[in-house]
């Protein structure tokens, strides 16, 4: 696998988990947030 | 402080000495990690020999994870951890018992692999002056540490299995410093042994400070 | 940051976060052309030297992880302060995100550099052992126990494993001292163009580090909602029995 090869592999990486790891932390606020009234949702 | 650590240590030691544990399961499961080594590497080629540090502290490393649960197995029954923090004994006290408990038990664990890795690797060992000190200052940061974790661990159902994944990242640096300055005492590296001696010093200042600091805390959530 | 009046959404947005994210993602496209198009290879290392525009800032993002967990540890041990608590946990487990990404880009870096996947050198090491560190923390932090002892708990395995991150840093950059070792740096001493785009990956990482945190933080807040609801509807739950049996029982 020549440069560019693992070029492409790292970045293509990096941005699947870190859009598969937003997403993730997005739904699960999503959810949560439905099981709590909405007083207690924030810190502030 | 030092007169309830004494009371502990001593209490911990006499345990030990009437239930044989360390003796009878934990010392040899050191002797068998060796054996294990020698099974693994070719032992005609001289590598057990040249990693003679690097596998005694290993299997240190590991015999610690063992007397460490067991110093804290101790207080498991019976509701002894309960006894412990009502005792009026100071915690820090109480953390520098059972570390050096643990210490001491370590100590004869190394004098013991110390005699078994000439028998079995062939080893000569020299430099005593280097392998005393280095033994004194890794084993006390190691018993510090352990201790610790030890008694984060030490209520949770599943502490066997997360005191090795806590401990062992931490005392890593034991592991590595230990064997440089084992490999310079047997005359294997051209590092300076006593450098490491100072950064495992350290370790162990740090430790020992955190545990007589932060263990009664501990102590009251375990 | 609340939406309009009176309303919370049920979810973890909010105007900041947006504009936060929208910026963040302006900044990677700027990155990604910069990086993979207008700078030139390294003199030595090729093209495959452009992977430092991901590995140095992700590396960054992670130790600014680290750094706010201890922080929000010591914070919570000091303060007792719920906020600081959630800033600590959130701030682990997105570091431990970064921690892993910076370790897959340094092989990913290393192997077409040095041939191996894995250099030993102190700062990769170093951050292998604080993924282990990080994992230790979180770990710890999901056992079931009280919030109070939950939190004080992990705080100390913050603080424990804070104090080890230079000593372990130390005693592996002296061990491989004694050997001319490989280190993931540019050949070259990087200036122009290439620093320029460094510094602005590094700036839009810790953008991105920090939308994931607060997003992050939101939910460990809720997750504490939900958990503390869930309690009060049991100790409820249970006082409405003694009364019923009270009243049944004269």
């Amino acid at each position: 696998m020549n440069a560019w090869g693992y070029v492409t592999v790292g970045y293509v990486l990096v941005f699947v988990v870190l859009f598969a790891y937003a997403v993730h932390v997005l739904v699960k606020g999503r959810t949560l947030s439905k099981q709590v009234p909405p007083e207690n949702r924030r810190w502030m | 402080m030092f007169r309830d650590a004494a009371l502990v240590a001593g209490k911990d030691l006499r345990i030990e000495w009437r239930s044989r544990v360390t003796t009878n399961q934990v010392a040899p499961f050191a002797v068998l990690v060796l054996i294990l080594f020698a099974f693994a590497l070719d032992p005609d080629r001289g590598v057990l020999q040249r990693a003679t540090a690097g596998l005694f502290w290993i299997a240190i490393l590991f015999s610690a994870l063992l007397a460490v649960q067991r110093a804290f197995a101790l207080e498991a029954a019976d509701g002894n951890r309960d006894g412990l923090r009502l005792s009026g004994l100071r915690p820090a006290g109480i953390f520098l018992g059972k570390a050096g408990a643990v210490a001491l038990e370590l100590a004869a664990l190394e004098v013991l692999l110390g005699i078994g890795v000439v028998v079995l690797y062939n080893t000569t060992w020299s430099g005593w002056l280097l392998l005393i000190t280095t033994s004194m200052v890794a084993t006390i940061g190691l018993a510090a540490a352990g201790t610790l974790y030890g008694v984060l661990a030490a209520g949770l159902r599943v502490r066997e299995t997360l005191l090795p994944l806590l401990l062992l990242p931490v005392v890593a640096p034991v592991l590595l410093g230990a064997t440089q300055a084992f490999e310079a005492a047997l005359d294997q590296s051209a590092s300076n042994g006593w450098s490491w001696v100072v950064l495992l010093s350290s370790f162990a200042v740090i430790y020992v400070a955190f545990g007589i600091l932060a263990f009664g805390s501990l102590l009251e959530e375990s | 940051m609340i939406e309009s009046e009176g309303m919370v959404p049920a979810h973890t947005g909010s105007r900041a976060t947006r504009l936060l994210g929208l910026a963040t993602l302006a900044g990677i496209a700027i990155v990604l052309v910069l990086a993979l198009a207008v700078t030139g290879p390294d003199a030595v290392q090729g093209d495959a030297a452009r992977l430092i525009y991901l590995h140095v800032p992700v590396a960054v993002s992670m130790n600014v992880g680290f750094g706010l967990c201890t922080l929000g540890s010591v914070m919570w041990l000091w303060k007792k302060s719920r906020w600081w608590d959630t800033v600590a946990v959130s701030a682990a487990e997105v570091g431990l995100v970064f921690t892993g990404l910076t370790l897959v880009t340094g092989m990913v870096w290393g192997r077409p550099t040095w041939g191996v996947y894995w250099t030993w050198d102190a700062r990769l090491t170093t951050f292998s052992l604080l993924f282990l560190l990080y994992l230790g923390y979180l770990v710890v932090r999901h056992l079931p126990a009280d919030v109070e002892v939950r939190n004080r708990r992990s705080a100390y395995v913050a603080l424990l494993a804070f104090v080890d991150v230079p000593i372990v840093y130390m005693s592996v950059s002296w061990w491989r001292g004694l050997h001319q070792t490989a280190t993931l740096s540019l050949s070259s001493t990087i200036s122009g163009l290439m620093l320029f785009t460094l510094v602005l990956a590094i700036a839009v990482s810790l953008m991105g580090f920090l939308w994931l945190l607060i997003h992050r933080f939101r939910v460990a807040w809720l997750e504490d909602e939900v958990e503390t609801a869930g309690l009060d509807l049991a100790i409820n739950e249970r006082r409405a029995e003694a009364a019923v049996m009270e009243v049944s029982t004269p």
